[in-house]
């Protein structure tokens, strides 16, 4: 990491600078949104007197970038980093190596730009070493991994260094990557992680409370942070099809069928496999609170969600919401016959289909006549 | 024949006390699967709708003479649930459990891996043998026996498909859903191979989604070593890139993974590749008369 403080006026900006000694010095907005490069929030300056003015400047002034939206953030804060005189970027990365079964740490000396592009365009300045939990990242391996950085035999310590940390990222935050990107090399030899990216498993944030308190719901849609508290996996889309599906498989599936039947699905919802009435009801109001909504296509095959249970739910929160919209129902799988009944005896108006492209043709039908 | 699972197959059930272990472990014994006893930590000694509990595995098999076994345990704990039955020797695991942290799954595989064990899931929907024995939660009563097989990442996608090939008049030798995760037990081409090595399987049903790479693996693994006709569908085709599409492992990542490089992979090997898992079912009938 290069050395650096925040600052939350020029005074201190000044005494920070002070302390780090460096001619040139780099001043970042210290704001929760990427792009700040791109939108002046993160700028070199000469000297104390550039300083002062750049850092007076940002503090108090509303930036805006392509992740801010147009009313921008205030900035009350700002990084005082040293500036670093880089003579090589580089990148280095963990991930799951999902074939493997195990982990692989990614090494690249075409640091600084997006590694994607390398791995297709020179896929030979890319090196891999399968990680393995029981060993962590041994010895050999950093070596394999250094010379693939052009790191000198001098610079071992330093690099076994930073990979046995971002191996211990990985492993005490349940990551799914770490990545650091560009990885630089200063000129006095210096190994500095000048950007990172870490990306967290969902399904371990049970263990980390310190991290969840991290999320930033203001960053995510209203429908879809909802919808988490309910353990229903919500997408919002741009349709006007609403869908409810049980599996993910069978909810992709059917966004894909309404597409081919010329619709546009509004959301992605899959209710699980255990759903209970409860979350039947929930699903079904967070369906129904997107206004962009004209028809709703439920499409269910039952495994551990049983077909009465999905019918029981719907029924309840139809008539609690009080549903206006047209609303198709396919359903097949345990209990099929006793949902049907429940269905038909409910006196409200569902349209049922037994074939799936029965059900998209229909739902993409009901959707086009009631839009005005 | 079938594969994984028949007429010999003795289960215990990881978690049978539980509300969910109940309902599906009454319902395999009712399809004619041999239930043997459960595995609850803390409840051994207790006899639950007739099954015998124990506290561990271990002592399960010792006393039931148990040969798979079926995990319905909470997502905390299913890694250490999978780690236990592979160390207590069961040749085939079957984990249910949906939402089990990646790093615990690595723990697991590398111990799955070390004992020789089959594992199947997790998250998946389990397997059944028509006619013979069910290991999980397939509804037993859209099956009917026969012979084509089908693997699958997704569960309700695999009943689709099930329930399509039945209502033709043709039947199942084997159904393996084989799990929405990211990490996996059992892959399309470890799935493959013990299909290739089926008499009674004449055709198979692939059923994959985006993310990974399982299904070019299939393709190639296809092309090479399986003679058998092979149908496939992908979920997916109009999923958008960088949202994770409920199953943690369906995600369209860096632009790899997408529906349409595994389709194109599967058709350039032969596989009829089908675009709505509506036309599954006519073009397995079709693929075995033609």
């Amino acid at each position: 990491m290069p050395r650096g403080a925040v600052a939350f006026t020029p005074g201190e900006s000044k005494r920070i600078a002070q302390e780090l000694g460096t001619a040139t010095l780099v001043v970042k907005a210290q704001i929760h949104a990427g792009g700040r490069g791109k939108g002046g929030g993160v700028q070199v300056v000469r000297g104390m007197n550039e300083l002062e003015s750049v850092a007076g400047k940002m503090l108090g002034s509303c930036l805006v970038t392509h992740q801010t939206g147009p009313e921008g953030r205030t900035v009350s804060r700002v990084l005082i980093e040293e500036g670093l005189d880089i003579t090589k970027e580089l990148y280095l990365s963990l991930l799951l190596d999902r074939s493997q079964e195990c982990l692989v740490m990614i090494a690249s000396s075409a640091g600084g730009i997006d590694i994607e592009k390398v791995a297709a365009d020179s896929p030979e300045l890319i090196t891999r070493e399968s990680i393995r939990l029981e060993t962590g990242v041994s010895d050999v391996q950093v070596r394999q991994l250094s010379a693939a950085l052009g790191f000198e035999e001098s610079q071992f310590e330093t690099a076994a260094q930073v990979m046995r940390a971002v191996y211990d990222t990985y492993t005490t935050n349940d990551a799914t990557l770490v990545e650091i990107n560009p990885l630089v090399v200063t000129g006095s030899g210096q190994v500095v992680a000048l950007d990172a990216k870490i990306t967290l498993d969902d399904n371990a944030l049970f263990r980390h409370a310190n991290l969840v308190e991290l999320r930033d719901l203001g960053e995510e849609e209203t429908l879809e942070i909802e919808a988490s508290k309910h353990s229903l996996s919500y997408i919002r889309l741009n349709g006007d099809i609403g869908c409810m599906v049980n599996g993910a498989g069978l909810a992709m599936a059917t966004m894909d069928i309404i597409k081919f039947a010329g619709g546009e699905p509004a959301n992605f919802l899959d209710v699980g496999g255990g759903a209970n009435a409860g979350q039947i009801h929930e699903a079904f109001k967070i369906l129904i609170s997107d206004e962009n909504v004209t028809a709703v296509l439920i499409n269910i095959f039952g495994g551990i969600l049983r077909c009465d249970v999905l019918a029981k739910g719907v029924i309840a929160a139809v008539r609690d919401l009080e549903v206006r919209v047209p609303i198709v129902v396919r359903m097949e799988g345990t209990n099929v016959d006793q949902g049907r009944e429940l269905l038909k005896d409910s006196g409200l108006n569902f349209s049922t289909a037994s074939t799936m492209a029965e059900a998209a043709d229909h739902v993409v039908a009901l959707a086009a006549t009631t839009e005005t | 024949m079938s594969i994984l699972i028949d007429q010999k197959t003795r289960l215990i059930v990881q978690g049978l006390t539980g509300r969910e272990g109940t309902f599906h472990a009454m319902q395999s014994s009712a399809y004619g699967t041999v239930v043997v006893g459960g595995v609850t930590p803390g409840k051994g000694g207790k006899i639950h709708e007739g099954w015998p509990i124990f506290n561990t595995v271990r002592a399960a098999v010792t006393e039931t003479g148990a040969n798979t076994s079926l995990v319905f345990v909470p997502p905390a704990f299913a890694a250490d649930a999978i780690i236990e039955a592979a160390e207590a020797g069961v040749p085939l695991i079957v984990c249910i459990t949906e939402g089990i942290p990646i790093l615990d799954m690595v723990r697991a595989m590398s111990v799955v891996d070390d004992q020789g064990t089959r594992l199947i899931g997790p998250n998946c929907p389990g397997l059944i043998s028509p006619g013979q024995s069910k290991v999980g939660i397939i509804p037993g009563h859209i099956c009917s026996k026969g012979s084509v097989g089908i693997i699958s990442r997704s569960g309700t996608l695999t009943y689709e498909a099930i329930h399509q090939i039945t209502s033709l008049g043709l039947g199942q030798s084997t159904c393996v859903g084989l799990g929405g995760d990211p990490l996996i037990g059992t892959s399309f081409v470890d799935a493959l191979e013990m299909f290739q090595d089926d008499a009674e399987t004449e055709a198979v049903v692939l059923i994959g989604e985006i993310g990974g790479t399982a299904e070019e693996e299939a393709a190639a693994y296809i092309r090479t070593e399986f003679d058998k006709p092979v149908v496939g569908f992908i979920a997916g085709q109009t999923a958008p890139p960088g949202r994770r599409m409920g199953h943690a492992g369906a995600i369209i990542s860096e632009g790899k993974g997408t529906a349409v490089e595994k389709m194109d992979a599967l058709s350039s090997c032969g596989v009829r590749v089908v675009t709505s898992p509506g036309l599954i079912g006519e073009a397995v009938i079709e693929m075995l008369a033609g």
